[in-house]
């Protein structure tokens, strides 16, 4: 089955989401589809899918225009989308998932579960896709979730299968696994859009590639003629260079000293098990891992938003195990958070406001037991220019801003202060790639003043190009260790660790 | 460094939640041992009597006689649960040790009470089923909105609503109608929440509010107004309970279950239905769904807005045959704020019964055993205020929902608005 | 090590970030045109309720003379509209800083119950006490027991997460029954009474009147300074102190909150507790200014109207004191309708409920009244 795209733009109030964009799909072919975040990738496949309708232009299958409507409509026309972020119930188990919406049924609406499960069973023996058909989503890997995405979308007998951003959640052996999936569905007939911001995948799986920038096609190429330089060019619209500029580090005495860390979950498994490592001074430590192995309970761990079970912490000297939030970050622990939508700013307050979000209650803008407004607005100003947070004003609300914008606010919040530990956890994610260098070059200048730097990131290529030393999380323990000055570390036994299989093994 | 040595020795003294939480339920067990054994002190030599059977059932039954020692062994009982709890923990036994031990408790109260004299537990169960039925209801209608994320705090309205339109059309057209109209105003107004909650994107707990405050004002206004005068138009009959041959003359559960009024029967039935519906057939999977990540339902073509309407709808439906459980169902006219709360405890119900029918209906019991009770320790003459046992039902409520006695977990969108991108 | 803030210039390109927005089209609707319309439409549609019950136009009309009349057409109306207003400003101030952290405080009808309750018991246990201290200490003890009553809610939503929709509702059901206990015991009853009701205030204890000298039966007392007080307090609190900065990010983003280091347990107790002295006081108020005892039921549903009253003022102190004042006059005025014009003052009830729909729902509004606003406007803010 072939699909065209033909002149879509779709605008989000003033916002030129997709303008005018042309693309083809064919079965049996690999699309790749790249561009920074914010390009517009997400928004055309969900037109294409049918959850969004476009302003302008027409969607052709087989030669013939079709109107979407719903997001039913797209799957009915063999149109699937498997989502960045999975679209599975976690109370349901696989087979309920995969038959919601198409459900076999008896008389008076009966659920049929006996044949759903037969179905589950019979596609994924066809596809080589096996996954516990009677297993609830919450119990299962995020591998083996991915799986029942997949087997949605084929279990709907969809010919074109839009696969967003699938790697984010993968260890580099998963996602060469993964791969080998996707190629047999290619085998198969089916016709596959591979969206990613990871220039070497799509290099790697792609027939053809289309490069998309501020909602247009900036691009498009034979994956054999072009490489990463190239590629990156057409994606950002200049050259850039993906090393981080920075001299050897010079590490000094200890800044933050883990010992013997133990947290546990509500059903008393270990979240984090027996984490023990240092960060000196004047060094970038980065902790690589994928997502759910423990970083973002270490984080906590280490700025005291979460009680440890047992073990010690040490700041700059200083027993720290129970001290709280405030206090650490008075000591001067800076920390930029995974998500600063959800724990990094408030959107309704102002900018000048979010400012001091952690430091409103200081002798530097309390007044007794008020605070001093005119000030904290006058040193947000000062801050906003130093850090290039792009606003008219700092009296508008935080909302308001770009996401780069946003993060370069709470990064200067963070830092413009008196600080010795920086734990910055996925600093850059969803940003555009200008405010990522910038925030990368303010991370290693922390470092070259003499802080510890704490990295923590899912994307294996941030960590390779920040860090002088990697640390890999696995099941919420350190499963290796290794140096990475002028970027020596062996990016393959990094992720083979990531997947635990170097467990005790050091490089 | 090498990497950490993991061990995961049992030794250790880590502090685990589950331990916590199994040490609470132990101590709360010890302490209601205490309360059997001081407060609830029966003289050994004295016996309880509970009636099974009046004096025109067809077949009799002997009576229970009790000895005073039963509270000393449920102490006891309860005691070593208590400790085992204490001591072991252990998830799944936690549930199961604490509904042991209020059963125990529950018990040993009537023992205490009824020590020296007799008591018809017959009259007291068919009692219990009567008044279980608008709590249940109720707590049903909240499992059918919740299941699909709209919160429900408007129940108590909708059994106003139902109460009021029942005894209003059934004074006029006769029962069958009034029971119709009801439904059908509840159902109205389960579908007025689901506008504003749905279409209006207002906060669901205001939405609540607001018709709770709305129904209590119109009802009361009209009461006032028009029902002072025109006293005719809030006199409905009442109906009869229908006593099912044969079932009816079991012992104990024979007029507890089979001789009681269309509203009790009704209430049986719309628990099994919905049951089977949410659990057992395709809408009620879609529904559930909707409930539980709205966007995942949304991207497989399920239509979140339409199920929420439809699913609130019903629940004000079911709301309304309730409230008319108040007029037509047991005392035949309507009085400003008769359902006094009712609502209510049918959403405590539905979060006692775990977003479940038969886990609501249970609750209901529970609360309508509670509230028999209470009229019936007046007879009893017992020390204990029945302001306390009235009080009962909305304590153990809050005890729930606080998560000291087990963990209830409601749909994962539950009261989130959602918005179609 | 990083730079320290306080020697950095304020340069030209930081002055330019000083300049204020000038306040959007929008915000003027959101919180002047919307709760206008909303009352309109509130009032038009309880007059079609009176149509449909069988009330003669020429009633109806006489019935708005009455409500305006009422509420403002005398110094009594109007002492009697300030009257109405004082407790529920005093529990909707409260329910407003709530709602500000996040807290959706049900209960004030409870705690403005146990806080009446309390004032009124300590009021008579003492005495002996001169005028302006037992007037003090009683109202205090009102605030202090309203508080701790609130108190319950917050520290089991802080500790255990328990929801306090669900909470402060059984508080309220269950502070019914506690009240209908207290006010059958031997001290607190009144002599010689057999049904529930307390002991009276002393003189001493009563908020005096303040407009008893022009005429004896004005009812208006000094908790109208109370009530100002409050306003005032409250809105320093919310938007200059350091603790109603951490109240208000925990309402508007409780994970930013509690990773800036604020303690979520501290907001919610401390929120909650603010809020239950406040209802506290309202029932104090009320017992000591109006009524000199406490029944059941001597709330008369202020603490549910107060949550209507803080969504009409959008939690803001100046907001929530207009509202108060609206519902007062609505209060007072409908009384004067029961006397005029014989429609029963239960329609109030009916016509606030229309109003907080209306509020709360600003598509609604919009939708009925599509001139009032802006073509582009979409979506309300609430």
């Amino acid at each position: 089955m072939d699909v065209e795209l033909r002149g879509i733009t779709k605008r989000f109030g003033p916002v030129t989401a997709n303008d005018n964009v042309n693309l083809t799909i064919r079965g049996g072919e690999v699309l790749g589809l790249l561009g920074e975040n914010g390009a517009g990738k997400s928004t055309m496949m969900n037109i294409l899918s049918g959850l969004y309708s476009p302003d302008a232009g027409e969607i052709l299958i087989d030669g013939k225009p079709v109107v979407f409507e719903g997001p039913g409509d797209g799957i009915e026309a063999g149109i699937g989308m498997v989502h960045q972020h999975f679209m599975l119930v976690p109370v349901f188990t696989v087979a309920e998932n995969v038959v919601l919406g198409v459900e076999p049924t008896g008389n008076l609406g009966y659920l049929d579960i006996k044949k759903a499960r037969h179905d589950v069973e019979e596609i994924s023996t066809k596809y080589g896709l096996r996954v516990p058909a009677d297993e609830l989503i919450e119990n299962l890997p995020v591998g083996i979730q991915q799986r029942v995405e997949i087997l949605k979308v084929l279990f709907r007998e969809a010919d074109v299968l839009i696969l967003d951003e699938p790697t984010a959640v993968l260890t580099p052996q998963e996602v060469e696994e993964f791969f080998g999936i996707v190629r047999s569905l290619k085998e198969a007939g089916k016709a596959i859009v591979f969206i990613t911001h990871k220039l070497h995948e799509i290099l790697e799986i792609s027939d053809r590639i289309s490069v998309l920038r501020q909602g247009r096609i900036t691009g498009e190429g034979d994956p054999k003629t072009l490489d990463e330089e190239k590629l990156a060019e057409m994606m950002v619209g200049r050259h850039v260079s993906f090393t981080v500029e920075k001299a050897p580090a010079k590490p000094g005495k200890p800044m933050l000293e883990l010992s013997n860390l133990v947290m546990l979950d509500d059903n008393d498994d270990f979240v984090l098990d027996h984490v023990t490592f240092t960060v000196p001074s004047g060094e970038v430590v980065g902790i690589a891992g994928v997502q759910g192995n423990g970083q973002t309970e270490l984080v906590e761990a280490i700025t005291g938003l979460a009680r440890i079970a047992s073990g010690k912490i040490i700041f700059d000297g200083t027993d720290i195990t129970h001290a709280s939030v405030r206090e650490r970050h008075r000591m001067g622990m800076a920390h930029i958070p995974e998500d600063r939508h959800r724990s990094g700013m408030i959107a309704k307050f102002t900018i000048a406001e979010n400012m001091v979000l952690n430091s409103y209650y200081d002798e530097e803008y309390a007044r007794g037991l008020s605070i001093d407004w005119k000030h904290v607005a006058e040193t947000a100003a000062v801050f906003c220019v130093d850090f290039d947070v792009r606003t008219p004003s700092v009296f508008l609300p935080a909302g308001n801003l770009s996401g780069g914008n946003q993060q370069k606010m709470v990064v200067a919040r963070e830092l413009e202060r008196e600080t010795k530990l920086v734990v910055a956890s996925q600093p850059t994610r969803g940003l555009d790639v200008g405010s990522i260098e910038y925030i990368h070059k303010r991370l290693i200048e922390s470092r070259d003043e003499g802080d510890g730097v704490l990295i923590v990131s899912s994307e294996l290529d941030e960590i390779m190009g920040l860090s002088d030393r990697i640390l890999v999380m696995f099941e919420g323990r350190i499963v290796g260790e290794f140096d990475n000055t002028g970027g020596k570390a062996d990016r393959n036994a990094v992720g083979l660790a990531m997947a635990g299989a170097s467990e005790g093994a050091a490089a | 460094m090498s990497a950490a040595t993991t061990n995961q020795t049992a030794e250790e003294k880590l502090d685990s939640v589950q331990n916590r939480r199994a040490r609470i339920t132990g101590i709360v067990l010890i302490l209601l041992a205490l309360l059997v054994l001081f407060v609830l002190d029966v003289a050994p030599g004295e016996v309880a009597t509970f009636k099974l059977t009046g004096p025109r059932d067809a077949i009799k039954v002997p009576n229970l006689v009790v000895p005073g020692a039963f509270n000393l062994v449920a102490a006891a009982l309860l005691a070593f649960l208590g400790m085992r709890q204490f001591l072991r923990g252990g998830g799944r036994w936690s549930s199961l040790s604490i509904g042991i031990g209020l059963a125990l408790v529950v018990l040993a109260f009537l023992v205490w009470a009824t020590a020296g004299k007799s008591f018809s537990l017959t009259g007291m169960l068919q009692a219990t089923m009567v008044r279980a039925v608008p709590i249940a209801l109720g707590g049903l209608a909240g499992v059918l909105s919740e299941r699909v994320a709209v919160i429900n705090i408007a129940i108590e309205g909708m059994l106003l609503a139902g109460a009021f339109t029942g005894a209003l059309i059934g004074s006029l057209l006769g029962g069958w109608i009034g029971l119709a109209a009801a439904v059908l105003v509840g159902g109205m107004f389960g579908m007025i929440l689901a506008a504003l909650v749905v279409t209006f994107r207002m906060d669901q707990i205001i939405a609540g509010v607001v018709i709770n405050l709305f129904v209590l004002g119109v009802t009361s206004y009209v009461t006032s107004q028009v029902f002072a005068e025109h006293r005719y138009l809030n006199n409905a009959q009442v109906f009869r309970a229908w006593k099912i041959p044969f079932l009816s003359d079991i012992p104990v559960i024979g007029p507890m279950l089979f001789n009681q009024n269309l509203f009790v029967y009704g209430a049986l039935v719309l628990v099994a239905v919905a049951t089977y519906y949410l659990f057992h057939t395709k809408g009620g999977l879609r529904a559930r769904a909707v409930g539980e990540h709205p966007r995942a339902a949304d991207t497989l073509g399920i239509d979140v807005y339409w199920t929420r309407y439809l699913h609130v709808t019903l629940a004000g439906m079911v709301a309304g045959f309730g409230g008319a459980w108040f007029t037509l169902g047991f005392v035949g006219r309507f009085d400003e704020n008769m359902t006094n709360g009712r609502g209510f405890i049918g959403l405590a119900a539905m979060i006692f019964g775990r977003w479940h029918p038969v886990g609501a209906l249970a609750a209901a019991l529970v609360f309508g055993f509670a509230d028999s009770l209470q009229q019936k320790l007046a007879l009893l003459n017992t020390p204990i205020p029945s302001e306390f046992l009235a009080m009962a039902p909305y304590i153990a409520t809050i005890i729930v929902v606080a998560g000291l006695i087990g963990k209830a977990r409601p749909p994962a969108a539950d009261g989130q608005p959602y918005v179609k991108e | 090590m990083s730079t320290s803030i306080g020697k950095r210039e304020l340069n030209d390109a930081a002055r330019d970030l000083l300049t204020r927005t000038q306040r959007g089209r929008a915000d003027f609707e959101d919180l002047v045109v919307v709760p206008i319309f909303a009352v309109i439409a509130a009032l038009i549609l309880g007059a079609l309720i009176m149509l449909a019950t069988g009330v003669d136009l020429a009633t109806i009309g006489k019935s708005f003379v009455a409500l305006a009349v009422g509420s403002v057409g005398s110094l009594n109306a109007i002492s009697e509209t300030l009257t109405a207003a004082i407790p529920l400003v005093l529990a909707g101030l409260g329910l407003g800083l709530g709602f500000r952290a996040g807290l959706f405080n049900i209960g004030a009808e409870g705690q403005l119950l146990m806080g009446g309750t309390a004032a009124a018991i300590f009021a008579f246990s003492f005495p002996g006490l001169p005028f302006p201290l037992l007037m003090l200490l009683s109202l205090v003890a009102g605030a202090v027991v309203g508080a701790f009553y609130a108190s319950i809610a917050g520290i089991l939503k802080a500790t255990t997460g328990a929801h306090e929709v669900i909470s402060t509702i059984m508080l309220n059901l269950t502070s019914y029954q506690i009240l209908n206990y207290l006010l059958r015991q031997p001290y607190i009853q009144k002599e010689g009474r057999a049904d529930p009701i307390s002991k009276s205030v002393p003189d001493a204890g009563q908020l005096p009147l303040l407009l008893d000298w022009v005429d004896p039966n004005l009812r208006l007392h000094a908790g109208l300074f109370l009530m100002l007080i409050a306003v005032a307090f409250v809105w320093w609190l919310l938007f200059r102190s350091k603790a109603g900065f951490a109240f208000r990010a925990s309402g508007a983003n409780p994970d930013a909150a509690r990773y800036a280091g604020m303690k979520s347990g501290f907001v919610i107790v401390s929120a909650m507790a603010t809020a239950g002295a406040l209802a506290g006081l309202a029932g104090a108020a009320q017992v000591q200014g109006v009524l000199e005892r406490a029944s059941p039921g001597f709330s008369a549903g202020i603490g549910f109207d107060a949550i209507a009253l803080a969504l009409l003022g959008r939690s803001h102190p100046v907001g929530i004191l207009f509202a108060g004042l609206l519902f007062g006059g609505l209060e007072a005025g409908g009384r004067q309708m029961q006397v005029d014009a014989g429609v029963s003052i239960d329609l109030i009830g009916i016509i606030q409920a229309l109003i907080i729909v209306f509020i709360a729902a600003p598509l609604l509004v919009r939708a009925i009244f599509p001139w009032g606003f802006r073509k582009d406007a979409k979506g309300g803010s609430a």
